[in-house]
């Protein structure tokens, strides 16, 4: 026995297809100008990444991620890691990727952290936001990744767009629970001193929020990194789209090299991000 | 005028606090309001005022609302309703901004868990309100250092506040609340956490600065020998309800219901009072040129063994009954070469010193002020009576104990002559 048709589900989705060929139609042309600077931003980092010559690189992360974890051992392992990549013979692939997980982080950054921060501060935003959230991480990507690229077009912008969507509900979680968790009797010395709310914000709030909001940067970058796969069958460039060309071709060992590349690529963000949230930590909380 | 008026105070916790305020108001208990409308009434109809330059004690145990009132002064907490002036000025009427100049100028708060910045060092914290009021680096550094030397923690400004122990981060948070130069001073539990050594040794640190700076401070704990201690005046509170008010002798001495005599119970009450709260005026008093005669028919007739003699208002010595009859038989004009000495104790001396006398010697004991006059005779029966802390309900018959080797005080009634 079937199941009442209560809605005609043939023609709700006729309205929902309606609705984006006229969002296509009518503002394909406006998203595409608006995302310009975007675009800019990615193919500018992409060009400093491929051109500079590879100790460059290789010496600014070394640099990087001695100046977060004063840690010389760290540091050098992640130089190795990165000529890891090079001597895969996955370097130009790689920069790619890493100039795309760059702008996705930042972007990340600035959408997630002031959310989270609203969230904190107002609660049925926080009502509003969980839920919506959930959607972001659960919804198979590929449901927003087809309206997405019909608005953008194929190439790095719906890539980018499509990993944050992914990517950023972890740092706006975290970031909410890390100012909702600081003590609330240091915050109420502050207020008892007469601070502002940009200044509780700020001297107080933020500072003793910050390991958790490191531990959600690094979250973000982690999925991001998985999303570069997917991104790479709408027309981002870089390993990802060297393990689709293993999978299409059946070369296995290309595949497997890529993901290595793509491994690489995240123990390089994770550790980085992480000593920094630990040093952090350190610092001033025991 | 005094430096806070706290006037009909109520506070009810829940959704809908203003539905709910009337019946507060109206009467309706704790309890009854709880099991009605889900809402807690934290504070009903608190009074208070508070002298400038004092240190107002409010005690209560533990969910009697002692910390939600505290709260109120400086509006981290809003009152359902009443208003509370500080130096004539309704705090419950300041805009936004002006609670913020407010509590940056005029009050500022020592809390129980310390309430430091973890990430900032000492000097930072304890220059945190002089930050918030925009004091430059260098100018709100140098106040910091001097505050972080007043209160002892010269030499670590530059650590952060988890490597020090309970009693230095306190002292921390006490540089952080005197920095600000505000002049009331609240102070939440502040000793609380700290162990009894160290608590003491902050009270005692308090005092001293309180003699030098002469703040108004009003200070929160749940531990009566603390308020007796540090308070000028006491409030005590009971399921947000004040129950008694008063100075520590009005709260030892006179105890407005059993609640608070339970609390009276383990305090150490021989510390508290003084030799002028055992002390009874004499009825009795000789001068120098007493007639022999008129002196012994008197203390005949009082039953009294023995009478205070004074010159002008200073204690001269004492004269008893034997002697008394001696000057009678050898026919002396007046008194004064019959007059021995007398032991005095001075009246700020506490009744623990005080029992170490009684026990040492029978010999009769006068009280003297600051002045070296006299007060009155000590009496026996009123520092046993005063170190035993009263009964649950109180026995009048207690009072009826025999007086008689004391001889010159009030007890010793003209009845019981002989």
């Amino acid at each position: 026995m079937s199941f009442p048709q209560l809605i005609a589900p043939r023609e709700l989705r006729g309205s929902i297809d309606a609705f984006v060929d006229h969002l296509v139609t009518d503002y394909a042309d406006t998203l595409s100008e608006l995302s310009r600077p975007l675009l800019l931003a990615l193919n500018w980092l992409e060009g400093v990444l491929r051109q500079s010559p590879w100790w460059a690189i290789v010496l600014a992360v070394v640099g990087i991620a001695w100046l977060v974890s004063r840690r010389v051992g760290l540091a050098l392992g992640m130089g190795a890691l990165l000529c890891g990549i090079g001597l895969l013979g996955l370097w130009d692939a790689g920069m790619q990727t890493l100039s795309l997980m760059i702008m996705a982080t930042l972007l990340s950054v600035l959408i997630g952290i002031p959310m989270g921060i609203a969230m904190a501060r107002i609660d049925w935003l926080r009502a509003i936001m969980r839920p919506v959230l959930d959607v972001m991480q659960t919804m198979p990507s590929f449901v927003y990744l087809i309206p997405v690229v019909m608005l953008f077009g194929l190439g790095k912008i719906p890539a980018i767009i499509a990993t944050v969507i992914y990517a950023v509900p972890p740092l706006i979680r975290l970031t909410d629970l890390g100012i909702r968790l600081v003590d609330q009797e240091v915050l109420e010395a502050s207020r008892a001193f007469g601070a502002n709310p940009r200044q509780q914000l700020f001297g107080v709030q933020l500072p003793l929020a910050l390991p958790n909001i490191m531990a959600g940067i690094n979250q973000t970058t982690m999925m991001a990194l998985s999303m570069v796969v997917i991104a790479s069958m709408i027309g981002a460039r870089g390993l990802g789209y060297e393990v689709l060309l293993g999978i299409n071709r059946l070369e296995v060992g290309r595949g497997l090299l890529a993901g290595l590349a793509i491994v690489v690529l995240a123990v390089l963000f994770d550790r980085i991000t992480q000593s920094y949230g630990q040093r952090v930590r350190v610092g001033g909380q025991r | 005028m005094s430096k806070i008026e706290v006037r009909n105070i109520y506070k009810v916790f829940g959704a809908k606090p203003e539905r709910w305020l009337a019946a507060a108001q109206a009467g309706m208990s704790k309890e009854e309001l709880l099991a009605k409308s889900g809402h807690t009434l934290g504070l009903r109809d608190i009074s208070l005022s508070i002298e400038e330059g004092s240190i107002y004690v409010i005690m209560g145990l533990s969910g009697s609302g002692k910390s939600t009132l505290i709260r109120h002064f400086n509006r981290l907490i809003e009152p359902s309703a009443g208003s509370i002036l500080v130096d004539g000025e309704d705090v419950t009427q300041l805009s936004k901004r002006g609670l913020e100049q407010f509590r940056q100028r005029k009050m500022s708060m020592v809390f129980q868990r310390f309430g430091l910045f973890p990430h900032r060092t000492v000097l930072d914290n304890a220059a945190y309100g002089l930050q918030v009021q925009g004091v430059a680096k260098a100018e709100r550094e140098r106040r910091a250092t001097d505050w972080l030397d007043q209160v002892g923690l010269a030499g670590f400004a530059h650590q952060y506040p988890h490597q020090l122990s309970g009693g230095m981060q306190q002292r921390v948070g006490l540089a952080r609340a005197l920095a600000t130069d505000a002049e009331i001073l609240l102070m939440d539990e502040a000793f609380s956490a700290l162990d009894p050594l160290i608590r003491r040794d902050m009270q005692d640190q308090l005092l001293q600065l309180q003699a030098k700076l002469n703040k108004t401070i009003v200070f929160i704990t749940h531990d009566l020998d603390e308020a007796l201690r540090l308070g000028n005046r006491i409030a005590i509170l009971k399921d947000g309800e004040l129950i008694q008010e008063g100075t520590p002798e009005d709260i030892l001495l006179s105890p407005a219901n059993a609640y608070v005599q339970s609390f009276l119970q383990d305090v150490n009450r021989s510390k508290v009072l003084n030799a002028a709260h055992a002390a009874n005026p004499s009825r009795l008093t000789l001068t120098m040129r007493s007639r022999p005669a008129q002196v012994l028919e008197r203390m005949r007739a009082l039953d009294y063994a023995y009478a205070p003699v004074l010159d002008g208002k200073r204690l001269a010595g004492v004269l008893t009954r034997e002697r008394a009859r001696d000057a009678v038989d050898a026919a002396s004009r007046d008194i004064s070469a019959y007059v021995d000495e007398m032991a005095s104790v001075p009246a700020g001396t506490n009744l623990e010193d005080v029992l170490g006398h009684l026990l040492r010697t029978d010999a009769p004991l006068a009280v003297t002020d600051d002045n070296d006059e006299f007060v009155g005779m000590l009496s026996r029966a009123k520092v046993v009576e005063l170190v035993t802390p009263p009964e649950a309900p109180v026995e009048e018959a207690a009072e009826a104990s025999a007086d008689a080797d004391v001889g010159a005080t009030a007890e010793a009634t003209p009845e019981r002559a002989a």
